[in-house]
């Protein structure tokens, strides 16, 4: 199944997010958190992402980063250049409905593009209207 | 021609984080005007970490990757990225030439320009690190092209990189928090160009000897 990896300045800010996917997930998703910077404080930290990718990477079906703002952006788009290319991607969401919408297709068993996709389209779905 | 040797490269990065450190507090300041008030500390923590991490005896190339994956992994904030893509990409230009010259440098100089700009999504006026580091390396080839020595050229890099900070204050930012300010980012020094400016200082600093 595709991982989701949540990249927040914080860490209660990611864990919140992962906690509201998850769920979305059905149970089934796998989203990690990687929030706050090297020292726990608020910012980023490479380190953390890297390994919440490990840790959300299911054999080769890939893993999905969400980030919310800034650095995490960034940090998130130095991660996908390091990564073997195509196995871990980048969604230009919203990180909340980006996050619902990753992990319930991930958890229909939908591979890293149709997951990408379904992020992404996040960006449309209106509040209101 | 001579180019950045390994030694050199080491103390460019041991020159520049002794700089940053020197003038965290003013950088943090700069910040906490338009940004979220960390890029010198931040940025401090960066450099200290590059420094722990340069390796010995080792070719240019390899000390500006290990010193941009230190930066990165340690900085916390927007600049560990930007910081460590601008160490790295120059870094890789020099690892592949068997012996970097003055030219070499440049090229490098012109690498990490385009990746700061690839992953800021940055052009020249955003009110970024752009601002000083474009400049400085148009400097950089214009003075080497004009027959400058590999000294000489750093301080045209130096130069114009001042230059091009301080030409930072009357821009909106357009990038990064500071462009949530709209007109309100008017009228202050970016601090990722102050910071972009003390690194090519660091740079002529250590090749002048």
């Amino acid at each position: 199944m595709v991982g989701i990896v949540i990249v927040a300045h914080s860490r209660t800010l990611a864990e919140g997010v992962a906690e509201v996917a998850r769920a979305m997930g059905v149970g089934k998703a796998v989203v990690e958190p990687a929030g706050g910077d090297p020292d726990g404080g608020l910012g980023t930290s490479i380190v953390a992402v890297e390994r919440a990718v490990e840790a959300a990477s299911d054999g080769d079906a890939g893993v999905l980063l969400l980030a919310d703002i800034g650095s995490s952006v960034l940090t998130a788009e130095m991660v996908v250049e390091d990564a073997r290319e195509g196995t871990v991607l980048l969604a230009d969401a919203p990180l909340v409905e980006g996050a619902v919408a990753a992990a319930s297709m991930a958890a229909a068993g939908a591979d890293l593009a149709a997951v990408h996709a379904a992020a992404e389209s996040a960006r449309d779905h209106r509040k209101r209207t | 021609m001579i180019g950045l040797t390994g030694p050199a490269a080491d103390r460019w990065i041991r020159r520049a984080a002794a700089l940053v450190s020197a003038d965290a507090g003013e950088l943090t300041r700069l910040d906490a005007a338009i940004g979220d008030g960390d890029h010198g500390h931040n940025l401090d923590r960066g450099f200290a970490a590059a420094v722990a991490a340069l390796p010995a005896d080792a070719p240019a190339g390899r000390v500006l990757i290990a010193a941009g994956r230190a930066l990165v992994a340690k900085t916390g904030g927007a600049s560990g990225p930007l910081y460590g893509t601008m160490l790295r990409r120059a870094g890789r230009v020099l690892d592949d030439c068997d012996d970097p010259d003055a030219a070499d440098l440049g090229a490098a100089l012109r690498a990490a320009l385009d990746g700061v700009r690839e992953l800021g999504r940055a052009e020249e006026g955003d009110k970024t690190m752009v601002d000083a580091l474009a400049p400085a390396v148009a400097a950089y080839a214009a003075a080497l092209d004009g027959g400058a020595p590999l000294p000489g050229a750093a301080r045209a890099a130096a130069d114009a990189a001042a230059a091009g900070a301080d030409a930072t204050v009357p821009m909106q930012a357009r990038k990064g928090r500071a462009s949530y300010l709209g007109e309100r980012s008017v009228g202050h020094l970016d601090p990722g160009a102050a910071s972009t400016a003390l690194v090519l200082r660091a740079l002529a600093e250590t090749l002048e000897g």
